[in-house]
């Protein structure tokens, strides 16, 4: 019999029997849906944590000198954070040394934030992340501007008290008027908004346009970077393997410079983007390794499911198992259509499976920041994975079926 | 000896129940030509399902050698024996045994399928058969919205598809009033005139009376064997 007819025979027996057919296939259905979710949600992570997260915290093909680590994915005791709050912080000595001394062509930015309130007028916005950096900051991070200018290196030097401003920060302060020109004060102390940054949009919920960028020696140092030091200096290089070689100068410079022995740690910290996708990357490592765990444990439970199905359909139609012998079946056309109508029915269950799992990938897009990519192949191994655990569930009732006594079936009720 | 389409010699089959073994068949000869019209009767224990089986290559004897249409078929594998039911032989059972979800259509194209012939000359031979047995408008019914008789008539549609050599019957009538009975009996009258050969298996002697020759088994062996003046064939 050809395959296409044992196929097209399966599937008018599972429309017949559609609620059994659900049941029987809800193993498989599961299985394939979690790994279809579980796959695109971790795909979507991974894209999401390297085009978005660690770039736009980090910078592409840049690293920052700190002193401890600023991006924490895995848990720190309180030993080693003791350790970190010892070490000396990044002097203006320390990076000017760098920066003159790094063979590797890189673009410097020293750096330092805190969280301030910025005033206009009667208006206020707390809790806004003001930076002190270089005209380079905007390069290294890839912020645009709205309108206006950025601050000169000049005005860097002389530490001038201009300001550019985030997006939502202008929005919040300005409500729809020209913030150019315009003087705002960050703890008492007035400044001049020179620029507006272009919208940056969101990562992981929160906003990235709640900012505000300043001279890294003007007035307001004193609160966010005080007594000439700074939070990071920021180093970016051409490419990825240029970022390697400069970071092995930078930590050979630093250890130099802070007069460390041989077998000394460092006290001080360069990060990457990579450093920082590290702990995800470790994260969605465990989960890609559990995830086969669990689609065959319930890929398991599905095939036991519908070889207990097919065994009752087998029980069932042992009547026409002895017809369709009389009529000139033979063992193996007997076989084939029962493999054949419990693999059909296993793949149907997948193909469902698929369906819901990129339904429920979806799902967490729409319901959280978490964002869903669904990977063609996670599609491919789900239906043929379902198509493997049925004609495995299905070889033993049909072969049951196939050595049936045609008078014993037909004999039977 | 090339018209006989049936042919045993000494047919013995044995059952083993257990404990004891059960002698169905001990020993039956006979032959049955093309075109032969034939009724086989006997008491319940005779021996006559073990020999429609036989017949119907449903099963193998223990002894003795079973020609059909000058093949032996009493030494065959399953698979053979199934390949053999699938060309020579066209069944009709007591009960009918149609798919219950399969049209009139469908039932009687299930041996074509069986056999390998595509799908289109199949609707076209199974369209026919069914008209030859009077069911041309009933194709698309399933066996629930058909009566008793035209179940059996599917079925003979069925038996005779395939162009068998022998049409095997096993108690057609049983399961269906007097009126269909004789109904039923008339398609297989025609079916004989037409050249058909046919086995009816019954333990109703008015069923038998159609046929143009009686066999009665009796404790596994051959009774009487003879000639039916009434039925003029």
């Amino acid at each position: 019999m050809p395959l296409f007819e044992a196929v097209r025979m399966a599937l008018r027996t599972i429309v017949t029997q559609k609620l059994k057919s659900f049941f029987s296939l809800i193993g498989v259905l599961i299985g394939v849906t979690f790994l279809i979710a579980v796959v695109s949600i971790v795909q979507g992570m991974n894209v999401y944590m390297e085009d978005q997260f660690a770039n736009q915290l980090i910078g592409l093909n840049t690293f920052t000198l700190r002193r401890a680590p600023g991006i924490n994915t895995g848990n720190v005791t309180d030993d080693e954070w003791r350790e970190w709050m010892r070490r000396p912080r990044i002097s203006y000595d320390d990076a000017d040394y760098v920066a003159e001394r790094l063979k590797t062509p890189a673009t410097f930015a020293r750096f330092c934030s805190d969280r301030m309130t910025i005033t206009y007028g009667t208006k206020q916005a707390k809790d806004i992340e003001l930076m002190g950096t270089e005209p380079t900051y905007f390069d290294i991070k890839n912020i645009g501007l709205a309108s206006g200018r950025i601050f000169t290196p000049q005005e860097v030097r002389v530490g001038s008290p201009v300001l550019v401003i985030g997006d939502l920060l202008a929005e919040k302060l300005f409500e729809g008027l020209d913030p150019l020109g315009k003087q705002v004060r960050i703890a008492g102390l007035p400044y001049r908004v020179i620029g507006v940054a272009a919208k940056r949009g969101t990562l992981f919920g929160l906003s990235l346009d709640k900012f505000a960028v300043m001279p890294f020696r003007a007035p307001a140092r004193r609160y966010i970077c005080p007594m000439n030091v700074l939070d990071e200096l920021q180093i970016k290089t051409s490419n990825s393997t240029t970022m390697l070689v400069a970071m092995g100068e930078t930590e050979s410079l630093m250890r130099n410079k802070r007069h460390l022995r041989p077998g000394q740690q460092n006290n001080f910290d360069l990060q990457s983007a990579e450093g920082a996708l590290k702990g995800w990357r470790s994260i969605s490592k465990v989960l890609i390794t559990a995830l086969p765990l669990l689609v065959a444990i319930s890929l398991v439970v599905g095939g036991i499911v519908i070889m207990n199905i097919m065994l009752m359909a087998v029980a069932e139609r042992t009547r026409e198992i002895g017809i369709r012998k009389a009529l000139g079946a033979k063992r193996r056309d007997i076989l084939a259509q029962f493999v054949v109508e419990s693999a059909t029915l296993a793949t149907v269950g997948a193909a469902f499976g698929v369906g819901t799992g990129i339904g429920l990938a979806f799902l967490v897009r729409g319901l959280t920041p978490l964002p869903a990519a669904v990977a063609p192949w996670s599609i491919a191994v789900g239906v043929i994975l379902g198509m493997t655990v049925g004609i495995l569930a299905g070889v033993y009732p049909a072969s049951r079926a196939s050595r049936l006594d045609p008078i014993v079936a037909l004999r039977a009720e | 000896m090339s018209d006989l389409v049936i042919q045993v010699e000494d047919l013995v089959r044995e059952y083993d129940m257990g404990a004891e073994k059960v002698l169905a068949l001990r020993g039956l000869t006979l032959g049955i030509r093309r075109n032969e019209y034939v009724a086989i009767m006997g008491p319940s224990g005779s021996g006559k399902s073990t020999f429609m089986n036989l017949l119907g290559c449903l099963d193998t004897p223990n002894g003795g050698a079973y020609w059909l249409n000058g093949q032996e078929v009493s030494r065959m594998s399953d698979d053979a024996l199934a390949r053999v039911r699938n060309r020579e032989i066209g069944f009709v059972f007591q009960t009918f045994n149609l798919l219950p979800r399969a049209t009139a259509l469908h039932n009687v194209e299930l041996p074509l399928v069986y056999a390998g012939v595509p799908a289109g000359e199949r609707r076209r031979r199974a369209r026919q058969a069914l008209e030859r047995v009077g069911l041309g408008d009933r194709m698309g019914h399933r066996p629930n919205e058909l009566s008793g008789g035209q179940r059996q008539r599917v079925a003979i549609a069925r038996a005779l598809v395939n162009s068998p050599s022998l049409l095997l019957a096993d108690e057609p009538t049983g399961n269906l009033d007097s009126t269909t009975s004789e109904e039923i009996m008339t398609v297989f009258g025609e079916l004989h005139s037409q050249g058909q050969t046919i086995v009816v298996v019954t333990h109703e002697p008015s069923i038998a009376q159609y046929a143009e020759r009686v066999i009665v088994l009796r404790d596994g062996r051959l009774d009487t064997d003879t000639r039916n003046t009434k039925a003029a064939a």
